[in-house]
C-alpha cells in the first residue's frame, strides 16, 4: 500500500482537471490572444477558468491575474504594489509575518536589499500573528503588510480581517499568501477586506505551473513579467491555456465540495492526530489546534530525527514530510517553528501530516498503527 | 551513492541480484551557500563531489535501477569528523586524508546507524575493496580491491569487525573497466563519468586557501638543516613533505620540504636523500582482526595512497601505537599520511604516521 499525506506540497489532479488539461492541450491549442476561431477557443477557456477561479474567492472576473503559480502570485503582489509605490509615495516599509513561506520572505528580503526596510512579525507559541504585533509594527510609512492565510507547516489560521483593518487604517496595503487556505476554508476576499490575494492550482487538485494573484480593482500595481498585454498588461506572456483550464476546474469542484469535503478530511485528521498522541509516547502537536486547516497536522517526536522518520516511513509506503518541502535537503531548523519559540530540537523532529480528499480511514489508521513501531525503532538506535 | 560510476553500478549489481536497496546519497555541505557565493565570498568554495549535479546524477541512476533514492544531511558529521580534522592537521604542520575519516567516521558509522533504522543488513559502497569471512578464524578480512590499480583498501584501514560486518563492495572483485562495461550494460547514464581524484570538498590547489580561512595561520621562516634562514612563508600548512615546488627559494640544488614544525612555525628543506627514513611510528593503530600482534610481523607497508608498498616490520607498541621498521629507507614519511600494513592481498591494519 502507498498512502499520501503531503498534501500541502502537492495534490493529486482530479480525473476531472486531467480532462480539461488534456483536452485544452490538445483540441484547443490556440493562442488566446489571437483574432481567429483557434484563438477564441482558447480565450473562452481563460474566460470560464477566470469566472471559476474568482468564484471560488468571493471576487470578479477581471480581478484575477493568472501566473505560475503561487511563488509567482506574491512576486507580483509584492514586488508590483512595491514598484507602483515607489513612484506614488514616500512610505518605504514593508511587513511582513515571520511565518510566511520562502517566496514571501525571500521577495521581501530582497525588497530590503533595495532600499525597503522590512519589518517580520513574530508569532505566538501557537503560531499566530496576533493584531497588537501588527498594530506596534506598523507605521504611516508603511506600505504593504503581508501575512499568510494559513501555514503551510503547521496549517494555522491567521486572523487576517483583523490585520488587514490596522493596515488599512494606517493607509498600507495588504496581501495575504492564500495558497494553503484557499479550496480548504471557505473565502472572501470582501470578508477579509484585503487588497491583494495569491492562490496555486496544484495545491487544490489543480494541475503545476498555474496559479493566479487576485488584485482589488483600483490597486496600483506595475507589471513585474514585462511583455504583450496579456492578463490586461499585468502579466506578459502567452497564458499557459490547459494549466488555467485545469485550475478552473479545480476551482469549480473546490466549490461545490468544499463543505463536505472540509469535514470528512478534518475528520480524518483529528483521528489520525489522536491515534498518534494516544500510541506515541513522546509526540505533540505543533500550533494551535483552532483555528486551522481541516487537512494539516504538524507533530514533534522527542528523540528522533525528522529526516530519518520521513525516509523510513516512505519505505513502509507512507509519504509525508518535515515541514515545507521547500526546505527539504536541508537541516535548517523549521523557521515557523523556531519563531513559535519551540525549542531546537523540537523544530528538527517534527513531521507534518497533510490529508486530502484521496485519504481515508485504512490508511490513517494504517498509519497510526505503523508510526509508534517506527518511531520506537528510532529511538532505539539514537540511544546507542 | 555519490553519483560516480563506482557507487552507482554497485547499487546496479547488488538490485540485479535481487537485494532490497536503498539508494542513500550524503548531503555534506550546504549547496544552496555555495549557489549564494559571490567573488568576495569563497569560503564556500568546494570541490568537484557530491554537487548538486552529483545527487542528480545518483537520483537519475536510483530511477533507472529502480530503487528508491534519499538524501541524507550529515552537514554537521562531516564538519565535526573531515572538514576540522582536516583544518586541524594542516594547522599542525601534517598532511591529512580526509577520506579515512569520511569512511570510518561517515560512511561505515552514520550511515550505517542511518541503514539500520530503514531495517537494511548492510552498507554498500562504490569502493574498490574486498571482505571476507574467514571461517576458520571466524573474522571478517579486509582484501585488496581486484583492480591493483584502484585499489582503496587503504582509505579503509580504520574498519572494525563490527563494520567489516556490515560492508558490502560489490565492484571490489572488478576492474575499472569492467564496471564501466556494467554500467553501460545497465544503461546509466553515469558509465562514461570522470571520476573526481581531488579531495571532495576542497577545489583543486584551493586547500591551502580552505585552511587559511578556517585557521589563524601564522607566517615563519624556511630554513636549512643548518638553522640557516633562507626564507619565509604565510603558514605551514601549505607545505607537505617532500614539496618542492612553490617554496621560493634560490638554490644551487633542488630543495625539498623535509620537515615541518607548527610550533615554531618553521620549514626544514635539504636536498633530496634528506627525505629517506629507515623508520616511522604510527597512532590511532586499526589491526583489522582486532587483536594485537604479540611479536614483530612481516607485511608490506604503504606510507601514502601512490606509494609502492615496502617490505618492513611492524611491531605494535601499545593498544594503538605501533613501530615501522623498513628494510630499504623510504623517501618522504610524512605525518598525517596513513601507513598501512598488507599481507599479499590482505590488510593487517594501519595506523596515522606521526
Amino acid at each position: 500500500m502507498r498512502a499520501y499525506f503531503d498534501h500541502n506540497a502537492t495534490t493529486p489532479p482530479a480525473p476531472e482537471v486531467v480532462e480539461a488539461v488534456v483536452r485544452a492541450l490538445r483540441d484547443d491549442f490556440g493562442n488566446p490572444s489571437s483574432v481567429h476561431h483557434f484563438g477564441q477557443r482558447a480565450k473562452a477557456l481563460l474566460d470560464e477558468a477566470r469566472t471559476d477561479v474568482a468564484a471560488l474567492i468571493g471576487a470578479e472576473p477581471a480581478e484575477i491575474v493568472f501566473t505560475s503559480g503561487g511563488t509567482e502570485a506574491d512576486n507580483l503582489a509584492l514586488r508590483g504594489a512595491a514598484e507602483a509605490i515607489e513612484s506614488a509615495s514616500s512610505r518605504r516599509q514593508l511587513i511582513a509575518s515571520s511565518i510566511e513561506h520562502e517566496a514571501v520572505l525571500n521577495t521581501v528580503k530582497a525588497l530590503g536589499r533595495r532600499g525597503w526596510t522590512v519589518t517580520l512579525l513574530p508569532v505566538d507559541a501557537t503560531g499566530i500573528v496576533t493584531p497588537g504585533s501588527l498594530a506596534a509594527a506598523v507605521t504611516d510609512q508603511t506600505a504593504l503588510v503581508s501575512v499568510m492565510h494559513a501555514n503551510n507547516e503547521i496549517g494555522t489560521i491567521q486572523p487576517i480581517a483583523d490585520l488587514a483593518a490596522i493596515a488599512h487604517a494606517h493607509g498600507a496595503l495588504f496581501h495575504t499568501d492564500a495558497v494553503q487556505s484557499a479550496a480548504k476554508i471557505p473565502l472572501s476576499v470582501g470578508t477579509l477586506g484585503i487588497d491583494l490575494l495569491a492562490i496555486s492550482a496544484h495545491k487544490f487538485n489543480g494541475p503545476k505551473g498555474a496559479g493566479a494573484l487576485w488584485i482589488r480593482r483600483g490597486t496600483r500595481l506595475v507589471s513585474t513579467m514585462t511583455g504583450g498585454k496579456h492578463e490586461r498588461s499585468r502579466r506578459g506572456g502567452t497564458e499557459n491555456v490547459p494549466g488555467i483550464a485545469g485550475m478552473g476546474v479545480a476551482a469549480r469542484l473546490a466549490r461545490t465540495k468544499l463543505a463536505s469535503d472540509a469535514v470528512r478530511i478534518a475528520s480524518l485528521r483529528d483521528r489520525l492526530e489522536t491515534a498518534v498522541l494516544a500510541r506515541v509516547p513522546g509526540a505533540a502537536v505543533n500550533g494551535a489546534l483552532t483555528p486551522r486547516v481541516p487537512n494539516t497536522t504538524n507533530i514533534s517526536f522527542e528523540g528522533i530525527e525528522a529526516e530519518s522518520l520521513l525516509i523510513a516511513l516512505d519505505l513502509e509506503g507512507f509519504a509525508v514530510s518535515t515541514g515545507s518541502a521547500c526546505s527539504s535537503g536541508t537541516l535548517e531548523p523549521s523557521h515557523v517553528l523556531r519563531a513559535m519559540g519551540l525549542p531546537t530540537h523540537r523544530t528538527q523532529n517534527s513531521i507534518r501530516f497533510s490529508l486530502g480528499y484521496g485519504n481515508d480511514e485504512a490508511q490513517v489508521d494504517a498509519l497510526a498503527a505503523k508510526l509508534p513501531v517506527v518511531v520506537e525503532k528510532l529511538r532505539l538506535l539514537v540511544r546507542r | 551513492m555519490s553519483g560516480g560510476v563506482d557507487s552507482s553500478v554497485a547499487a546496479g549489481l547488488l538490485a540485479r541480484q535481487g537485494h532490497d536497496v536503498i539508494g542513500l546519497s550524503m548531503q555534506l555541505y550546504d549547496h544552496s551557500a555555495r549557489a549564494e557565493s559571490t567573488q568576495s565570498n569563497r569560503d564556500v568554495t568546494f570541490g568537484s563531489c557530491c554537487t548538486l549535479d552529483d545527487l542528480r546524477d545518483a537520483r537519475r541512476v536510483a530511477g533507472a535501477i529502480g530503487i528508491p533514492h534519499y538524501i541524507v544531511n550529515f552537514e554537521r558529521q562531516f564538519q565535526e569528523h573531515v572538514v576540522s580534522d582536516f583544518v586541524r592537521e594542516y594547522a599542525a604542520g601534517r598532511t591529512p586524508i580526509p577520506c579515512v575519516h569520511c569512511n570510518g567516521d561517515l560512511k561505515f558509522a552514520s550511515l550505517v546507524e542511518r541503514a539500520q533504522a530503514f531495517d537494511a543488513e548492510a552498507v554498500a559502497t562504490g569502493h574498490y575493496a574486498q571482505v571476507e569471512f574467514d571461517a576458520a578464524t571466524r573474522r571478517y578480512l579486509l582484501k585488496r580491491g581486484a583492480d591493483a590499480r584502484k585499489d582503496q583498501s587503504y582509505f579503509l584501514f580504520t574498519l572494525s569487525q563490527a563494520q567489516l560486518a556490515r560492508a558490502r563492495f560489490p565492484v571490489g572483485a572488478l576492474d575499472k573497466a569492467a564496471v564501466r562495461e556494467e554500467a553501460r550494460r545497465l544503461g546509466l547514464s553515469v558509465a562514461e563519468k570522470h571520476e573526481s581524484q581531488e579531495i571532495c570538498f576542497v577545489a583543486s590547489g584551493e586547500h591551502s586557501a580552505f585552511v587559511g580561512r578556517r585557521a589563524e595561520m601564522p607566517s615563519g621562516i624556511i630554513r636549512d638543516r643548518e638553522g640557516r634562514v633562507l626564507g619565509r612563508h604565510d603558514g605551514v600548512h601549505r607545505f607537505t613533505i617532500g614539496q618542492r615546488k612553490g617554496l621560493g627559494l634560490a638554490a644551487g640544488i633542488p630543495l625539498y620540504v623535509v620537515d615541518i614544525d607548527a610550533a615554531s612555525a618553521s620549514v626544514t628543506v635539504g636536498p633530496k636523500d634528506a627525505l629517506d627514513r629507515d623508520a616511522l611510528t604510527a597512532s590511532g593503530v586499526n589491526w583489522i582482526s582486532g587483536e594485537i600482534p604479540a611479536g614483530p610481523v612481516r607485511a608490506s607497508a604503504r606510507i601514502r595512497y601512490r606509494h609502492r608498498e615496502a617490505p618492513a616490520t611492524v611491531t605494535a607498541l601499545d593498544v594503538d601505537r605501533a613501530r615501522v621498521v623498513f628494510d630499504e629507507p623510504q623517501t618522504a614519511v610524512t605525518p598525517g599520511q596513513a601507513v598501512v600494513f598488507y599481507d599479499g592481498e590482505v590488510v593487517l591494519g594501519g595506523g596515522w604516521i606521526d
